[in-house]
């Protein structure tokens, strides 16, 4: 029973020019494929690393691990107060630059220089090298040659990105429609910010499928729900707002009539008394008129927009005035780093930090439940006893996310296979 | 010595509850039986209506030592509401060893 419009075709799939048929995951399984996709994706798309606010001054800078890059980076704020990004390696013998006790820890912080815990030598903050320990022994040391080597960085709507492509597009391009569409919308007033980290065993991609369609929702969340409240929601299925896509990039946007609720007797008692849930406190700041590409459907029973930016970086504002990211970092072909950022408006009172700790701590039981399944279904993946797999109207965005995993590495490998030496793409 | 401000002086009992980090929380949680956590619920939750309008007239800047423990009190229980609501097992059910840790997190 169809509870919300689709659009002519029949399907928001066929809609936007996607195959029906099922898809293999043989892109999630192998160090072959990952190999690939680290040239082919992460060394050429834009990746989110951070927000303006992680460098409030001149010298703030914090540094970020970059597996399926192959590199480490720090981003600092200069003198100028403008953003810059660098490899994190020292131009003398290749130390690691920036990093306090352990050498794969990310770190963070305020500084003037940056200073080699190796022998010594010194970059500004704008990479320059400033100082080399025994200068006269070295033979014609050229210090302009020898500056930190630069990383191309651009900020949108307080978003920080690096890119390791030589010829990138600009990224207000790259982000393109729906980047746009939500362009104006207040993030740099959510600065109450919980940050959540997990290691978990399974392709990056799968992680992302799991939080890009809500098909599993009424399951898989069931428990969440007070008991009868959750046979209903089982009873309705799940069915999007609305779809889009542009380009590598997808959203999602769904209802969700939990703030506040009709009948309070939905709602687990805590969520009663503290008027504050998943969904986020039901009263929230008050966020002005939303940008146009928010509840595209212009549905009253909206509730939330999920954004995937391809490859890696997830934004989902909520309606109550907040918003989240998620990002995927690989660190193999079946292991990945999850982190999530949940930013509200500063608490008026003591009262509002427990509404949003409430709302925090809700998303971390559903993040553990949508996170325990990946590791099983990539063991199973791996077993490669079952090679097709059918997906329904409401996956489409993790068809198109595969889809266009596919068609980078097909053109990577296309491109790779025309050049006149040919390097082995899966050393 | 008085942990908490003297309305809610009847939960000092479940001062260990007290706890500035989500990460010691939920880990006070899992390593917690659901009597403890039910008993802890128990006496926490009636008094959580007066503390959300306690807290309401509580700033965050310059906030006083009782009433951070009481924010961070009624955030145990926060954390606590899950296994008792819920879950009926202090952990989310077919989590293993799955965790998710906070390492930002605003503490006024
Ligand atoms: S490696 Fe950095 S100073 Fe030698
Ligand atoms: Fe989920």
């Amino acid at each position: 029973m169809a509870h919300f419009a689709k659009p002519v075709e029949g399907s928001w799939t066929e809609h936007f020019g996607l195959a029906t048929d099922p898809v293999s995951y043989d892109d999630s399984i192998t160090p072959e494929q990952y190999a690939l996709e680290r040239e082919a994706i992460f060394k050429k798309t834009w990746l989110n690393v951070g927000r303006v606010e992680q460098l409030p001054k001149p010298g703030s800078f914090f540094t970020k691990e970059l597996d399926a890059a192959g590199t480490s980076v720090i981003v600092v704020r200069n003198s100028a107060g403008e953003l810059r990004a660098y490899h994190n390696m020292c131009r003398h013998r290749g130390n690691k630059l920036v990093w306090n006790d352990y050498p794969r820890v990310e770190s963070s912080g305020m500084c003037r220089q940056f200073t080699c815990k190796y022998h010594g030598w010194r970059y500004d903050l704008d990479g320059k090298l400033t100082f080399v320990q025994q200068e006269e022994e070295f033979f014609n040391l050229d210090r302009d040659r020898f500056g930190l080597v630069p990383v191309t960085i651009e900020e949108w709507q307080g978003f920080i990105f690096v890119t390791f492509n030589p010829k990138p597009q600009p990224l207000k391009d790259y982000l393109g429609r729906l980047g746009a569409g939500i362009e104006g919308y207040p993030f740099g007033m959510m600065t109450q910010k919980h940050t959540y980290r997990a290691e978990v065993a399974s392709n990056w991609k799968l992680f992302i499928d799991a939080f890009m369609e809500f098909y599993h929702a009424p399951v898989l969340h069931a428990k969440q729900s007070v008991g009868e409240e959750s046979r209903k929601l089982q009873g309705f299925g799940y069915e999007a707002l609305a779809y889009d896509i542009d380009g590598p990039h997808a959203m999602v946007s769904s209802w969700g009539g939990m703030a506040p609720p009709k009948d309070l007797s939905m709602v687990k008692p805590i969520e009663r008394v503290l008027r504050s849930g998943l969904f986020g406190m039901w009263e929230g700041p008050d966020v002005g008129e939303l940008p146009a590409g928010l509840n595209p459907a212009r549905s009253p029973a909206w509730g939330i927009d999920s954004f995937l930016f391809f490859p890696n970086f997830m934004l989902l504002v909520w309606k109550p005035g907040w918003y989240l990211t998620y990002h995927y970092w690989p660190t193999s072909y079946n292991t990945h780093i999850f982190e999530t950022s949940l930013y509200f408006a500063p608490p008026q009172n003591a009262f509002e930090r427990l509404q949003q700790e409430l709302a925090v701590v809700t998303f971390k039981e559903y993040g553990l439940q949508d996170g325990n399944t990946l590791e099983a279904t990539q063991m199973m993946l791996e077993s490669g006893a079952i090679t097709e797999f059918p997906l329904n109207d409401q996956e489409i965005a993790l068809r198109h996310l595969h889809t266009t995993c596919r068609e980078y590495v097909a053109e990577y490998t296309g491109s790779k296979a025309a050049a006149p030496t040919p390097i082995s793409a899966a050393s | 010595m008085a942990n908490l401000p003297t309305d809610f002086a009847e939960l000092e009992p479940f001062s260990e509850w007290i706890l500035p980090s989500e990460y010691d929380r939920y880990g006070k949680r899992i390593a917690s039986s659901m009597d403890e956590l039910q008993a802890f619920y128990d006496a926490a939750f009636p008094r959580l209506e007066d503390g959300a309008e306690y807290l309401k007239s509580v700033s965050i800047s310059g906030i006083s030592d009782e009433d951070r423990n009481l924010l961070w009190l009624f955030s145990s229980l926060v954390t606590v509401s899950f296994p008792v609501e819920a879950w009926r097992q202090p952990r989310v059910p077919d989590s293993g060893a799955t965790s998710i840790d906070v390492v930002v997190e605003p503490r006024p």
